[in-house]
């Protein structure tokens, strides 16, 4: 990968950073409403994930969406303004933080109904598969989501449809506040892709960026030889709360702690420094300018229109009679 | 025009359709090699093969979850499900999925699919397998909810349902397969979300639609040997409601029944009771009549089922009460 390629990803990782931590505040302030999952600690895994996907390959997640759309290439105006509310947003103020999509960057959407997505994302592949398409769908989903009904449903149906479908399983550990040893019967959600037959995958290496890369690559490239669908486990972790306002009652202080050590920024950084890819100034000057963009994108939210309340009706239907 | 049965025309629109798209499909538990459980679908798979024609596990929500990704994605799916009592575990995905991405994503997203099923009692299969729960459905914007009364209409409603862009669900009664009637041979084409005057006459509105259409065209038959006049106006389309024809009904005969087969709280005749009350309270000479289902959980017992669905002499009472 060239220096400018790894620049790139380190730019989108740091605007995800600095735009959630925004987002954050704004929160606070009352300007964002509704609930607002962070990303913060996650960046990863998508960064890495979705920089190994050609063009035509679809990407589809749950509702912890703002990080994938910045990775799918929708501007950090258009995310800043979907969280405001905004015309300007990606769902042009209808959908807030949980429903952001762009068919052009080839987005699906963040989805907020914990594994309901899965099925949907089988009929993406599923469309591919009918048009002979040569495009993978990549479908992310939390360790929560392998528990329900949606999960089993959609991973047999692709097995047996032999879908052009990676299903991400992003492990944070935590379904909302529950540990995921009380409340999955196996410790791997892998473990739950063997039931079905499904060759997967599981990494621990979810806060470097460049293992992620790894995994994500050999994954996609079975798929896309036609194999069929794969299943990789991504170990990550939330460093905040499950959304805004989470107490965090069900965790020590000193495990966040140490997880943040792993700072997958950090790392990532340390990565580009330490193989000589970049100097520690380039990166100084990446960050600055996401915090440029960031803060840019703050003031094109707030700048932006208010959806006219004359347009409450629009988009009911296609069609309407 | 030909005789055929609704069994028939819902088949001969779904092959007309196939045919003239290449984009369309049907997917759903036993539409293939089975050739569909009401025999809807026997012989399309022989005729387009397991990549048209797609036997599903019994999976709900994934049938109609892909249906909807299929459809996000240009293609035209017609998910089946075998019964409207099935929809309950893919409630989440019929009625918090599709009908909900146009709007919530800023219109740019579209789901094109059809979801066909059959609902309907009075044959005997118990509390499960037997309901009617269509207003359930139309009551989430962004769905339109379809059901036809007549052969001629399963197959209109059908092909449009198949060209809209919105999702729609089809619901069928599966004791109407065997109903026969005129139906009009290749391109027929019926609007949805349009009501329509099945029987004019001049005493008494009865508004109601698919299986009862066949009830009420009964009862207006034993009315009429009395010297009593019933008009009809069958809905046809739940959502969007086409009040249209209804209002300009009551306006001419000040009275009106409607007459459903699913139970009547917060139902279909609830509805158009409460919009003719609001569109032409002044045209009011008698209170709205509701014609439902008895309030129970249908028994398998014959007699104890059929005492709780609504006759045709329910309908004639009915209309005798407003009159």
């Amino acid at each position: 990968m060239k220096k400018a390629e790894h620049l790139e990803l380190y730019r989108q990782m740091v605007v995800i950073r600095r735009l959630e931590e925004s987002a954050a505040h704004l929160y606070q302030e009352g300007k964002i409403g509704g609930f607002l999952h962070l990303y913060i600690g996650q960046e990863a895994v998508s960064t890495g994930l979705i920089s190994m996907r050609q063009p035509q390959d679809r990407v589809i997640t749950a509702y912890r969406d703002h990080g994938v759309a910045i990775n799918c290439g929708i501007s950090a105006n258009a995310v800043m303004a979907e969280l405001l509310g905004k015309e300007t947003g990606t769902s042009k103020g209808r959908g807030g933080s949980m429903h952001m999509a762009d068919t052009e960057k080839n987005f699906w959407g963040g989805h907020a109904i914990v594994g309901a997505h899965l099925p949907i994302a089988a009929g993406l592949a599923l469309g591919d598969q009918y048009e002979e398409n040569d495009a993978v769908t990549i479908c992310m989903f939390g360790d929560g989501a392998t528990n329900i009904g949606f999960f089993h449903e959609a991973l047999n149906l692709s097995a047996v449809w032999d879908l052009p479908v990676l299903w991400v399983c992003e492990n944070n550990q935590y379904g909302m506040g529950t540990e995921i040893k009380r409340a999955s019967a196996v410790e791997e959600m892998r473990q739950k892709a063997e039931g079905y037959g499904m060759p997967n995958l599981r990494t621990e290496g979810g806060m470097d960026i460049m293992q992620v890369r790894e995994a994500a690559g050999d994954a996609i490239e079975h798929i896309r030889s036609g194999k069929g669908p794969f299943f990789l486990e991504i170990v990550t972790y939330r460093f905040v709360g499950h959304s805004m306002g989470d107490p965090e009652r069900y965790r020590e202080k000193e495990e966040v702690t140490k997880w943040r050590e792993d700072d997958p920024i950090g790392i990532y950084n340390k990565y580009l420094v330490d193989e000589k890819v970049a100097k520690a100034a380039d990166l100084d000057k990446v960050e600055a300018e996401a915090e440029a963009e960031v803060e840019a994108a703050v003031k094109f939210a707030e700048e932006s229109p208010e959806p006219a309340l004359d347009t409450l009706f629009d988009h009911v239907y296609v069609e309407e009679n | 025009m030909a005789q055929i049965n609704t069994r028939q025309a819902i088949s001969d629109a779904l092959m007309e359709e196939m045919d003239r798209d290449e984009k369309v499909f049907i997917l759903g538990e036993e539409v293939g090699v089975w050739g569909g459980t009401y025999a809807v679908t026997k012989g399309f798979y022989d005729k387009y093969g397991p990549k048209r024609v797609r036997d599903t596990p019994i999976s709900e929500a994934a049938i109609i979850g892909a249906a909807i990704g299929a459809a996000m994605v240009g293609l035209r799916p017609v998910a089946e499900l075998m019964t409207i009592n099935f929809a309950f575990v893919a409630m989440d995905h019929i009625v918090n999925e599709a009908p909900k991405f146009h709007y919530m994503f800023g219109g740019q997203f579209k789901v094109p699919m059809v979801l066909r099923t059959a609902g309907g009692g009075g044959r005997q299969l118990g509390a499960t397998h037997s309901q009617t729960p269509d207003a359930i459905f139309a009551h989430f914007p962004g769905l339109k909810v379809v059901a036809p009364g007549t052969p001629a209409d399963a197959k209109g409603l059908l092909k449009s349902a198949i060209r809209s862009e919105d999702p729609v669900m089809f619901i069928e009664n599966a004791t109407l397969y065997q109903q026969r009637g005129e139906v009009p041979e290749g391109e027929h084409l019926e609007p949805i979300g349009v009501s329509k005057v099945q029987r004019p006459g001049d005493d008494v509105t009865i508004v109601t639609y698919s299986k009862m259409v066949g009830y009420s065209m009964r009862a207006a038959d034993e009315l009429a040997k009395e010297g009593i006049s019933a008009e009809i106006v069958d809905l046809r389309t739940l959502r969007p409601l086409d009040m249209g024809p209804v209002i300009e009904s009551f306006k001419k005969t000040n009275r009106a029944v409607v007459v459903e087969e699913g139970w009547p709280s917060y139902g279909v005749g609830s509805e158009v009771a409460s919009r003719i009350y609001e569109e032409a309270f002044d045209y009011v000479d008698a209170p709205v009549k509701r014609v439902a289902q008895k309030e129970v959980p249908l028994p398998y017992n014959a007699a104890l089922e059929q005492h709780a669905l609504p006759q045709v002499e329910d309908i004639v009472r009915g209309v005798k009460e407003v009159l």
